[in-house]
């Protein structure tokens, strides 16, 4: 039996770019910074790292394939470099490799470093990805929102909900988020917007409105870790370690049978138990003091709570009214912004959240700083709610 | 006997105002202020001949998986969508009809239907099984024309065998004449017309009386004895005319539909046949001839056994279910003569792999499923592994059609981000009657149409069109399931 990964491995420092419209910074320039910032905050040199592990999604209109890229970017001493691409979840798997060669004893330092340069397109929102020659012959030429729309209207169907009030719930979702936003200077998104003009917004992909919808941005963010011992032994205090890594990935299910109801994420559900066991959670809505899940869309960030189980079944509406969620709620979901403000630089999602938390863990977060969080989870969901990857990280204080 | 043992058509939803085409057009053309009455069929952007077709075929075969009895299959068009590849071969993929089926294009005039129809008589005589005759057209016209005003879209289809005759044949004749009236060269998508007094002087009053002595001749019919009288015509009171000629009562001339649905072309006369079919009664003689290249005539007569077929939608279901369209601009549009901006998203290539197409031909044309032996659950598209909780079991499924059977709506959004011809770009899951799940394109469809539940059936679309290399993809499309009207609704459109 598996003994998990729960405290074998420890943060040793994190980076993290301002998110946004980066017009005039190329994805190398993205990943200096980020890398900059990480092993400055570690304080080592790039000959004290084992081994890399580089995130982006579309290499298209980014860096290009492989490991490359990130190599040459960061004029790593020729160590091991390979790309991971799992669509959204890509930055959170490519920390699950880091982490794992940590603890595997493969080496004693790793880098995962993730990057997205989405704004070398021409036109706003996300360019369409390749999906191989089969599926355009009879899938729809589908984009995001109105694959994610969908849970909204299946959420409705299954809890017999009118559209109004669900409406209302994930514009609350919004404007929770703007207002975290504007808190954070590295955020694409720093403005506040009130309820109103969330619900009055022009409609991208019925039901949800422009500000349904997070920010396509630039970006990049990295993380170095190491063994807690390491870790001390380089002088660092207050540790934040991995208590739980998990991803799962739709195996069909959903689409080749008729029993998904089309209403939440059935992988979501599935990490989410499989991270619980191995952080040794028995009672997340209790035991979590932080949040940064896949709002990629704000139904999005509705339904995860509930496959977090930290909503009730079709409760979640009530808790996103109730604030349960807010800044000052009980469990505060998206302190930074969330994808929603902060920004959505694919590659690099998965290890922003990560800093976040690691911030606010640490007591490093300015303005936004909760008081005392001890516990943080990180979700992302790549691909579409029918087919989809999810991956769902615990990381906390080592006394946790 | 030989004759019609099945029948059926097809009209596009959308009916195009024609006051709305003169209006948009009267600084430049207000000599059509008098044309500015009733509406024309006008096909979907994702409708073509080879789509229009398989819908009049699906008209005339119901929902009936067996089409075994079908033994040869031929389209007739002017507005064949592929120079090259069979466009009858892909109608028979769609409708799942076997290898052995012969398939054939019919072609390069107004009566290539009938040239098809001759084929089938003669195969059934021959005994050589049931032909499905399809016709169709789509056609191109300028703006500001009186085509544009006259012409329609549409698909018609007859089944021609021995068992079960609803009208039997009685006799046809055929006057070949190159007699240019009109014509259209290879690569060219607007038809070049000659003078309307010449045609109707020289052509069509002199061709067609011919074809239709002879065939009446053939029949051994006399003019007098025709019940219904068929002759599609742009030209202002032309059947009147020719039945004149010809001895045809008065009261036997059919409406052309011209104020509905306009001329759609070469399947016109087998589409006011389909819809006399629904009416004629046992004993009745039907008189059809068109003109084109010379001129071709057939006489049939209903028989006892007319009032034991009844098509899935029938003409006049068709008829009945139109939608008026006043936005002159989408039809422009939807005819490839106006191109309106489509964003960079619409940049997107659409190559088609020809090795995954032929490898999944089943799949993408024929709506074709896997449905797992062990299980029951239903794969699209099949794989050989199903999905079994814990045990994946494998080259367990077996082809299951889902073309004809009804799904509803599990998830669905409409969204104006992509590029999409007819915004808002509908979609969703779609669960079918006995499993199955497909995340599917929606199609004539308007906002408000589809909510989670409501009942939806397919239809075979265009899917993509790839302009660089001059392709159109093919894939079924769910459309809401729209109840035919009553008898008593029909009357009152009638």
């Amino acid at each position: 039996m598996a003994s998990g990964i729960k405290d074998k491995v420890a943060i040793l420092g994190m980076g993290c770019t301002k998110f946004g419209e980066r017009w005039n910074a190329s994805p190398e320039d993205l990943m200096v910074e980020a890398y900059g910032e990480a092993m400055a905050d570690a304080g080592i040199g790039p000959e004290q790292l084992g081994a890399a592990w580089f995130s982006t999604h579309m290499e298209d209109i980014g860096t290009g394939r492989g490991g490359m890229p990130m190599g040459i970017a960061l004029r790593l001493p020729n160590i091991g470099v390979t790309r991971v691409e799992n669509f959204c979840a890509g930055g959170s798997e490519a920390v699950r490799a880091a982490v794992y060669a940590v603890a595997a004893g493969a080496c004693d330092i790793a880098l995962a470093l993730g990057v997205e340069k989405l704004k070398d397109t021409g036109y706003g929102g996300l360019p369409a990805a390749t999906v191989g020659t089969l599926v355009p012959q009879w899938y729809p030429n589908a984009v995001g929102p109105a694959n994610f729309a969908q849970l909204a209207t299946a959420y409705r169907r299954k809890h017999r909900m009118d559209a109004a009030t669900l409406k209302r719930a994930i514009a609350h979702v919004s404007v929770k988020s703007h207002a975290n936003g504007a808190r954070n200077p590295k955020a694409h998104l720093q403005n506040t917007v009130t309820e109103e003009q969330v619900l009055n917004a022009p409609i991208i992909a019925e039901p949800l409105g422009l500000y349904d919808c997070c920010g396509v941005s630039d970006g990049a963010a990295a993380v170095v870790v190491t063994t807690p011992d390491i870790a001390r032994g380089l002088g660092k205090k207050n540790l934040v370690t991995v208590k739980a890594l998990q991803v799962s990935v739709s195996n069909g299910w959903e689409m080749h049978s008729n029993q998904w109801d089309g209403s939440y994420c059935h992988t979501a559900r599935i990490a989410a138990k499989r991270a619980y066991e191995e952080a040794g959670v028995a009672n997340p809505r209790e035991e979590l003091s932080i949040l940064e899940v896949h709002d990629c869309f704000s139904i999005t960030e509705l339904v995860t709570m509930e496959d977090l189980f930290l909503s009730l079944e079709g409760n979640a509406v009530k808790d996103v009214m109730d604030g349960f969620y807010d800044a000052d709620g009980k469990i505060p979901c998206q302190i930074d912004g969330g994808l929603k403000c902060f920004g959505h630089p694919i590659g690099a999602s998965g290890i922003r959240m990560l800093y976040e938390i690691y911030l606010q863990l640490q007591g490093r977060a300015g303005p936004r700083q909760l008081a005392n969080p001890k516990l943080g989870l990180t979700h992302n969901l790549g691909g579409q709610p029918s087919q989809n990857v999810c991956s769902i990280s615990i990381v906390g204080l080592e006394s946790v | 006997m030989v004759g019609i043992v099945g029948y059926g058509g097809y009209v596009p939803r959308l009916r195009l105002s024609r006051k709305a085409v003169v209006e948009a057009n009267s600084w430049f053309a207000p000599h059509f202020a008098g044309k500015a009455k009733g509406t024309r069929s006008m096909a979907n952007w994702d409708e073509d001949s080879i789509t229009m077709a398989v819908a009049a075929a699906r008209d005339c075969l119901g929902p009936c998986e067996d089409r075994s009895g079908v033994a040869a299959l031929s389209l007739a068009s002017s507005t064949l969508p592929f120079a090259e590849r069979q466009n009858a071969g892909v109608v028979r993929e769609a409708l799942t009809l076997g290898r052995n089926v012969e398939v054939m294009d019919f072609t390069g005039s107004q009566r290539a239907a009938l040239s098809a129809l001759s084929d089938a008589v003669f195969r059934a005589q021959a005994g050589a099984g049931e032909t499905l005759v399809l016709a169709a057209d789509n056609r191109k016209t300028r703006a500001a024309s009186a085509a544009e005003l006259d012409f329609g879209d549409g698909a018609a289809a007859l089944m021609i065998g021995r068992t079960n005759v609803l009208a039997e044949y009685l006799g046809s004749a055929t006057i070949s004449e190159d007699f240019v009236d009109h014509f259209r060269i290879a690569g060219e998508e607007i038809d070049y017309a000659w003078e309307e007094r010449w045609i109707r002087d020289e052509g069509v009053s002199k061709l067609v009386p011919e074809a239709i002595a002879a065939a009446l001749e053939n029949s051994g019919i006399a003019a007098g004895q025709i019940d219904h009288f068929i002759f599609p015509t742009c030209f202002q009171k032309m059947e009147a005319q020719l039945a004149r000629k010809c001895g045809i009562r008065d009261g036997a001339i059919v409406d052309g539909l011209m104020s509905r649905i306009g001329d759609t072309g070469t399947p016109h006369a087998l589409l006011l046949l389909a819809h006399v079919l629904e009416r004629a009664q046992p004993g009745q003689t039907i008189l059809l001839a068109q003109f084109g290249s010379g001129a071709q005539a057939f006489v049939f007569r209903v028989t006892e056994a007319s009032a034991s077929f009844r098509p899935r939608t029938g003409v006049s279901g068709w008829l009945a279910r139109g939608m008026e369209e006043a936005n002159y601009t989408k039809f422009l549009s939807f005819k490839g003569q106006l191109r309106l901006e489509r964003g960079m998203r619409g940049e997107q290539d659409k190559k088609t792999a020809l090795t995954t197409l032929y490898r999944h031909r089943e799949t993408i044309l024929g709506l074709v499923a896997g449905r797992c032996e062990i299980t029951g659950e239903v794969h699209f598209p099949p794989s050989r592994l199903s999905y079994t909780p814990g045990c994946p079991a494998l080259d367990t499924q077996r082809p299951y059609k889902l073309a004809e059977r009804i799904g509803e709506v599990l998830s669905w959004s409409a969204e104006y981000l992509s590029f999409n011809m007819a915004p808002p770009h509908h979609y969703g899951q779609i669960d079918f009657d006995g499993g199955g799940r497909i995340l599917m394109e929606f199609t004539d469809i308007s906002r408000g149409d589809v909510e989670s539940g409501t009942k939806m059936e397919m239809v075979f679309r265009i899917k993509d069109v790839d302009e660089l290399r001059g392709f159109n993809r093919y894939f079924w499309k769910a459309t809401p399931v729209r109840p035919l009207p009553s008898a008593d609704e029909m009357k009152a459109a009638e």
